[in-house]
């Protein structure tokens, strides 16, 4: 690595974009990150704006919210479907649960930006100590979304009757109780993609929680490696609250 | 051999609790904002449609913010990362619009 008082001023006639300095002020390893952040916010964005236009094609739901019944002729109402919670079997409780994974993967994001900064500080006893809370919000977000896809693809008891009389009970990727099958289908994939993403994310903690405890940030001197997990941790629970919003909420 | 490498003496530096204040108190407007949205979600009858979908946007806008600008730390990079970043961005918007506005023509021409 160059000196930095040498990589500030660059020699004359060469612009900044030349070589051999940092133009934006990050290493390497972080701004790679940062682009594929990017790359993967497209994927995301793609996937939800395809639920909109999806959605948008079907017919709404017009009358009174209370009189709502899953009907396979309209897009149903997210709240009306998402409406469960583990060790209430029949209590009616609307995006409760929901609202709960969106806090436990908010508080494993101050967890890690915690490690981020005792990284800093080159503290390894409180990266240790914040990284294993940010593993376990993960992991007990995972278990939820478990939970919650068990529920969704099981159904209801009353499950929802069909125009040719047959009754059908939950969702996968032909029939889906509560509405039309691109509802499941969406429902599947975006919260599906975000799951694997969380899921690597866990993954990724671990090695760096790894790292920590064997010492290897302390011998190579740094501990960026936490700041850049971090990063792609933090980006796993902005999709959360937008597919909260798009998904769940309107 | 790594358990034969001797760990250098690493300097801890002690915890900067303003910073530590500060991301916890981002923390706060996180956990306030969600609450507010179960509030809209609650509160606002659903046939006021648009009101509720607009005011779940700019909250989604507003979290999104804090998670970006500060746990992220984007607000504090330079401002070609910064804009690097956002600039892109406004393409997803346009196709927010542009395939939503599809998805109405498409249930327009199916009636």
């Amino acid at each position: 690595m160059a000196n930095p008082a040498q990589v500030t001023v660059p020699a004359p006639g060469r612009s900044v974009w030349d070589g051999g300095v940092s133009p934006m002020n990050a290493s390497y390893g972080k701004l790679m990150m940062w682009f594929f952040l990017l790359s993967d916010a497209f994927t995301f964005s793609a996937l939800l704006i395809t639920y909109g236009l999806v959605r948008s094609a079907h017919p709404a739901y017009t009358g009174k919210v209370e009189d709502f019944v899953f009907s396979q002729q309209y897009w149903p109402i997210p709240e009306k479907v998402f409406d469960a919670v583990p060790f209430f079997h029949g209590l009616e409780a609307p995006l409760v649960f929901v609202g709960l994974m969106t806090f436990i993967l908010i508080m494993s994001s101050v967890t890690m930006v915690l490690a981020v900064e005792a990284g800093h500080r080159m503290d390894r006893k409180a990266v240790e100590k914040w990284m294993l809370w940010t593993i376990l919000g993960g992991i007990t977000f995972l278990s939820c979304q478990a939970w919650e896809w068990t529920h969704f693809i099981i159904g209801t008891e009353e499950g929802s009757l069909l125009q040719d009389g047959t009754r059908i009970f939950g969702a996968n990727l032909r029939i889906n109780q509560y509405g039309p099958p691109d509802f499941a289908a969406f429902f599947f994939f975006i919260t599906g993609f975000h799951g694997f993403h969380v899921f690597s994310g866990v993954l990724l903690n671990f090695l760096v929680y790894y790292n920590t405890v064997t010492g290897v940030y302390d011998r190579r001197g740094h501990y960026e490696m936490v700041e850049k997990v971090g990063l792609y941790w933090h980006f796993v629970d902005l999709v959360w609250v937008f597919v909260f919003t798009f998904f769940y909420l309107v | 051999m790594a358990h034969t490498e001797e760990i250098p003496q690493v300097k801890v530096l002690p915890p900067d609790t303003a910073k530590i204040k500060k991301l916890w108190r981002v923390a706060g407007i996180l956990a306030l904002v969600t609450i507010a949205e179960f509030a809209v979600a609650f509160n606002i009858p659903h046939e006021y449609k648009d009101l509720r979908i607009w005011t779940f946007i700019l909250m989604t806008i507003v979290k999104a913010g804090y998670i970006v600008g500060e746990f992220m730390h984007l607000r504090y990079e330079v401002k070609v990362l910064f804009w690097s970043i956002l600039i892109p961005m406004i393409f997803v918007v346009w196709m927010l619009v542009a395939f939503v506005y599809e998805g109405i023509s498409i249930f327009e021409v199916r009636q």
